[in-house]
């Protein structure tokens, strides 16, 4: 919210420094986002009168002015200048050597055509400025100033740009002080100075030939409050300059007079208004209700808009005049002709025209009033203003015909509650009368019987519900700094701390750290391209993916089904950012929906995504890192080959744990990784968090130590190549259970094993736990064991 | 015959005076001292002497004997010291190589914030509660007090799935999640990942919040002001000053925002405090007492604080990263700098 110090006040004595003002609007909630110098751009720029004008001997349209700029710059400034309406007397702005104008321009002494010239003569454009600002500083040429314009005068205090914007940050639950007014109010409760009120008085006229308009409301819900007022006799013309410069200070274009009068409420009491020409309201006709489907309009700004039910609009007998609260229609505009206008003051819904905003993409400075939420009280306040305006600056007759449709009446809010409430919420004792007095200075009236106080909000304080609001009204003048802080005196104690389950996932992600693994965040959403690079058929369960249905581009559309195009993604970005390997993980949720479309919250399961390139990694490698995350937990995984379209065919394994498959692991494939330019052996690994953490034993018990030392032997068996490491080692395991533990540590191949051959050395550790097993012993178990291999897997001892 | 023991002991003498070498050593040593030694070979002289000399002649024998022992011993010993010596200078590695270590890996620095947030208010019996990342309209706006028509849904940029279900723009829904089942005294983290329609160099679309609610008798801004003073203090250093200053969120009344003294300059005005000397870092109120009556908890009898930290923010300002997006590029040259984080 952009308010001119000026313009402020005009209904407060301010009569501190700006940043002073600014640190207390600060503190009372009113952020300052920044403090604007209008004239921060223009220096060493006086007023001249010119004395003396002869033509340049070498040019055809130079002239060289002598000019008096005051005791202080000089009383005969010689300056060069190529605009032709100059003449002596008259009073110019100068830009002296060294100064600098609008758009950072540098001024300094220099020769024209061999004269030298000591500054410039400037236009209002070099000034920054239009004819809103001062008259005549839109011309071609010279700013030609007033006679009065005192000489040797900074030429920012002449034109208006001797000024401060603040621009306020307004929190949402304030939409009054969304006005030069309401911001007025609070400064005079800073301040405690009083509130100078604009004039809201004007005559209304009755004539015989008076026009009765009617109005009819169709949507209440949408439309709380309308008022419409009829003024005749209306002349379109230019606003005074105090009004547009008033505009033109907040960035608002002067029009003509009606229109700048709507604006100029809109910007002073924060309530959007519209004027319709009489002329174009067929029926002498307002009704306000939910358009047609497929009802057609024109706005102001030459849009089309093909509307629905949803939306609210002006109409007359036939046809929608106005888009409500966002702009008006083309075909009732103020036009230069208009001799009899309607004005409207209205509350609408705001969500209603924020949702109209939104689905027809049009917006404008009222429809983000209305968004934000306008009081009914300040709807009547603006229609009064707007009549006394168009009698003050005489535009038109302002008649007796006017309507005011409401749904209910205005009724302030009455809170009752004691002193102790209100200090109760903020821990601190305010004393009485200075809540009083706070409370008093925001225009609440107050009633102190005891310890009881009856509180009335203004009318415009909409948002004042309970003794808590009555609170924060409180400290944000008495000041937060008054708050001591404490530490929960009065409060139970508490047993906190993380959940098991909450400690046992920060022990996983902690078991993948020690294995080299980075964690990593990445987005909870990407694109169906991502399911793509994984090669997924059309009928993977992964593409039923739950879809944003207003996402900020298609990239970031559906929610993630798999982690594993993310640890990817996650690689790539690294490789081509010059990193030649490395191992991430991330720990974190899949969406996965039952149905479509939704109609309950989808399931959200923790999945741990691993992802590990470089030309050091191999599958046995990142085969460690998943065997390292078993161990943090005491579990025993086990591998079965398996299949996974964008996983290398002979480098893929679902990873078990007991008969569970948890998740899998794999050589992301050649195919993929030429796609995604990842030149470096990569690996992926994708483990359901949720199953795993169901194989989670609850707790441990120590195991005493063998009582009978451990009984090694070593084997080395000739099999096919066929024949897995697996396989051999389920063998020995099911054959005996006194095998503690099985340690591939050799494969040969050779021309004496023979062709699809090859040999598997195993050292096998033998452990009973009642008994010393002997020589003897082992060689019975071995043997078994030898035969089973030998009838299951056609392996034998070498 | 002590002639002969004279000239062993000279012959002894002479050979280990000079270097043998291993071999020579051992070879000497078994002329002399092994059992078919010449040392114990003269005791088989004993026979050839007097008996009435013999005991005088095993003495001087056995005392010979024990010399070459001590003789022997001594060079052994000094060759063992040697070889030992020898053998460490062969072994000396130059020991400013590099080290051959398996590399660890790191949380992230989202992690380590939220860790180290929650480990400070877990101290003061907090628990943590994790709520879900696809939420109904009614827990992340209509029980927090954000009515259909309240501007506050229109700033925040919503994602929506369906009219009623959306990713979570805050994880305040964690309030109401945990007021429905459990009853006061409630003191609660809820931290996770949310999500608003802003994508630009300041705003990330996925970014982490933490909620903070306590429900108890007499709770007051006095209460909030304290912890939220503490967790500054903790986080970044005991001598960071703390103020709150109004502000408005629709679930808490009074609300206000929290900035602390600026990280990079300590309060006297940086670029990154754009010259004030304060950061806003997160905010908070005394919890509105609609969203106490949605959860069936009387506002007459308790009152709640809430307050929500942008942990990236936090991570961000605590380890001078200066833009948000660096958090989610998860490239390895960033992530292996967080090594060296303690906490």
């Amino acid at each position: 919210m952009k308010a001119p110090l000026s313009w402020l006040r005009d209904y407060v004595d301010i009569d501190i420094p700006v940043e002073e003002l600014q640190e207390k609007l600060f503190s009372s909630g009113f952020e300052v986002e920044e403090l604007i110098y209008l004239g921060e751009e223009i220096t060493k720029c006086v007023v001249g009168q010119i004395t003396h004008i002869e033509k340049h001997q070498d040019s055809d349209h130079l002239q060289i002015c002598r000019l008096d700029c005051g005791e202080a710059y000089g009383r005969d400034i010689q300056i060069v200048t190529g605009a032709d309406n100059v003449f002596v007397g008259a009073r110019v702005p100068v830009a002296l050597d060294g100064s600098t104008l609008h758009g950072g321009i540098k001024i300094k002494k220099g020769k024209l055509r061999g004269v030298e010239s000591c500054g410039m003569l400037c236009s209002g454009e070099e000034l920054g400025i239009t004819d809103d600002w001062y008259e005549g500083a839109g011309v071609y040429g010279i700013l030609i100033l007033e006679d009065t314009a005192p000489i040797g005068e900074d030429i920012r205090k002449i034109v208006g740009l001797d000024e401060y914007v603040f621009d306020i940050s307004i929190t949402a639950n304030r939409p009054d002080c969304q006005s030069i007014l309401g911001l007025a109010r609070e400064i005079a409760a800073i301040l405690k100075k009083p509130v100078k009120m604009p004039d809201f008085s004007f005559t209304a006229h009755k004539e015989a030939n008076d026009d009765a308009i009617s109005v009819r409301v169709q949507a209440p819900d949408l439309c709380p409050r309308y008022i419409a007022h009829y003024v005749r006799d209306v002349k379109i013309e230019k606003a005074p300059l105090w009004m547009r410069k008033r505009l033109a200070l907040v960035g608002i274009n002067a029009i003509n007079n009606v229109v700048d009068i709507t604006n100029f409420i809109l910007m002073e009491l924060g309530q959007p208004m519209h004027a319709f020409d009489l002329s174009n309201l067929g029926g002498k006709t307002i009704d306000v209700r939910r358009a047609h489907n497929g009802e057609k309009i024109i706005t102001l700004d030459e849009k089309e808009f093909t509307l629905n039910e949803n939306h609210l609009v002006i109409c007359d007998a036939e046809k929608p005049v106005g888009l409500a609260g966002i702009m008006g229609g083309l075909n009732s505009e103020i036009k230069d002709s208009t001799q009899d206008v309607v004005f409207e003051a209205a509350k609408f819904a705001r969500d209603s025209i924020r949702k109209t905003s939104r689905a027809l993409g049009q917006s404008s400075d009222s429809s983000a009033k209305f968004c934000k939420g306008v009081d009914e009280y300040t709807t009547q306040c603006a229609m009064k203003r707007a009549l006394h305006l168009m009698e003050e600056l005489n535009c038109g007759t302002v008649s007796e015909t006017g309507v005011e449709i409401a749904a209910k009446e205005i009724m302030p809010t009455r809170i009752t509650t004691t002193f102790a409430k209100i200090n109760k919420v903020l821990g601190i004792t305010v004393p009485d009368d200075t809540i009083v007095e706070i409370l008093r200075s925001l225009e609440f009236s107050v009633d102190v019987q005891w310890e009881t106080l009856s509180v009335t909000a203004p009318a415009w304080r909409e948002d004042v519900f309970s003794y808590e609001d009555l609170a924060e009204e409180v400290i944000r003048l008495y000041g937060y700094s008054h708050i001591t802080p404490q530490l929960l005196p009065f409060a139970a104690v508490t047993n906190g701390g993380l959940t098991d389950a909450q400690k046992l996932e920060l022990k996983a992600k902690n078991a993948l750290v020690k294995q080299g693994a980075f964690e990593t965040v990445t987005f909870s959403f990407y694109s169906a391209k991502e399911l793509d690079m994984l090669r997924l058929p059309a009928d993977s369960p992964l593409r039923r993916v739950i879809r944003i249905d207003n996402p900020i581009s298609e990239n970031y559309s559906i929610m993630c089904t798999t982690l594993v195009p993310n640890i990817v993604n996650i690689m790539v970005k690294n490789f081509k950012a010059g990193n030649d390997a490395g191992r991430f993980f991330e720990l974190a949720n899949v969406y996965i929906a039952d149905e479509f479309p939704l109609t309950k919250l989808p399931a959200e399961k923790k999945t741990i995504a691993i992802g590990a390139f470089g030309d050091n990694e191999d599958f046995f490698k990142v085969k460690g890192i998943t065997e390292g995350l078993a161990d943090e937990f005491g579990l025993t995984f086990s591998y079965r080959k398996a299949e996974k379209p964008f996983l290398h065919p002979g480098m893929t394994a679902e990873i078990l744990c007991g008969d569970t498959v948890i998740g899998y692991l794999g050589r992301l494939a050649y195919e993929v990784c030429e796609e995604i330019s990842l030149a470096k052996p990569a690996f992926v690994a994708e483990i359901s968090y949720e199953l795993l953490k169901s194989c989670f034993s609850p707790s441990m018990k120590y195991a005493p130590l063998p009582k009978f030392p451990d009984v090694v032997r070593d084997f080395a068996f000739v099999c096919d190549e066929g024949v897995t490491c697996g396989e051999i080692e389920a063998v020995i395991r099911n054959t005996c259970k006194n095998v503690i533990s099985i340690g591939l540590f050799d494969i040969f191949r050779g021309k004496q094993l023979g062709e699809g051959k090859k040999s598997m050395a195993y050292t096998v550790t033998f452990r009973a736990k009642d008994k010393p097993l002997d020589d003897e012993a082992v060689n019975r178990l071995t043997d078994k064991i030898l035969k089973n291999l030998e009838k299951e897997l056609g392996a034998v001892l070498r | 015959m002590k002639e002969k023991i004279a000239e062993m002991r000279r012959t002894i003498s002479e050979e280990l005076s000079v270097s043998l070498g291993r071999e020579g050593f051992a070879k000497l040593r078994e002329r002399f001292l092994s059992r078919a030694g010449e040392i114990p070979g003269l005791m088989k002289e004993m026979k050839n002497i007097p008996p009435e000399e013999r005991p005088a002649f095993g003495k001087i024998v056995n005392e010979f004997k024990a010399w070459a022992e001590e003789k022997f011993d001594e060079v052994d010993e000094a060759l063992r010291k040697a070889d030992l010596a020898a053998k460490n200078a062969s072994e000396a590695v130059d020991i400013t190589m590099p080290a051959v270590k398996n590399e660890i890996g790191t949380l992230h620095p989202v992690t380590l914030t939220k860790n180290e947030i929650i480990s400070i208010f877990q101290g003061m019996g907090f628990d943590v509660f994790e709520g879900p990342e696809i939420e109904t309209d009614y827990y992340n706006f209509t029980a927090l007090n954000v009515p259909e028509d309240h501007p506050a849904r229109a700033e925040q940029d919503t994602f929506y799935i369906t009219e009623n279900i959306l990713l979570r723009t805050q994880t305040s829904p964690g309030q109401i999640r945990t007021m429905e089942v459990k009853k006061p005294p409630i003191k609660v983290l809820s931290p996770g990942r949310v999500f608003r329609s802003d994508y630009d160099a300041t705003h990330s679309p996925m970014f982490h919040q933490m909620e903070g609610l306590v429900v108890d008798k007499n709770i007051s801004v006095c209460d909030l002001y304290g912890m939220l003073d503490l967790l500054a203090k903790k986080i970044f250093s005991s001598d960071t000053k703390t103020r709150l200053r109004p502000s408005f969120f629709p679930f808490t009344e009074p609300s206000v925002e929290v900035d602390v003294t600026c990280c990079e300059c300590g309060g006297s005005g940086c670029k990154l405090c754009k010259g004030t000397g304060w950061i806003e870092v997160l905010g908070g109120g005394i919890v509105n007492r609609v969203v106490l009556e949605n959860c069936g908890i009387d506002p007459e009898e308790y009152s709640g604080l809430a307050f929500g930290i942008g942990i990236d923010r936090i991570a961000m300002l605590k380890y001078g990263i200066n833009n948000i997006h660096i958090l989610f590029d998860n490239d390895i040259r960033t992530l292996r700098q967080f090594r060296q984080q303690q906490k």
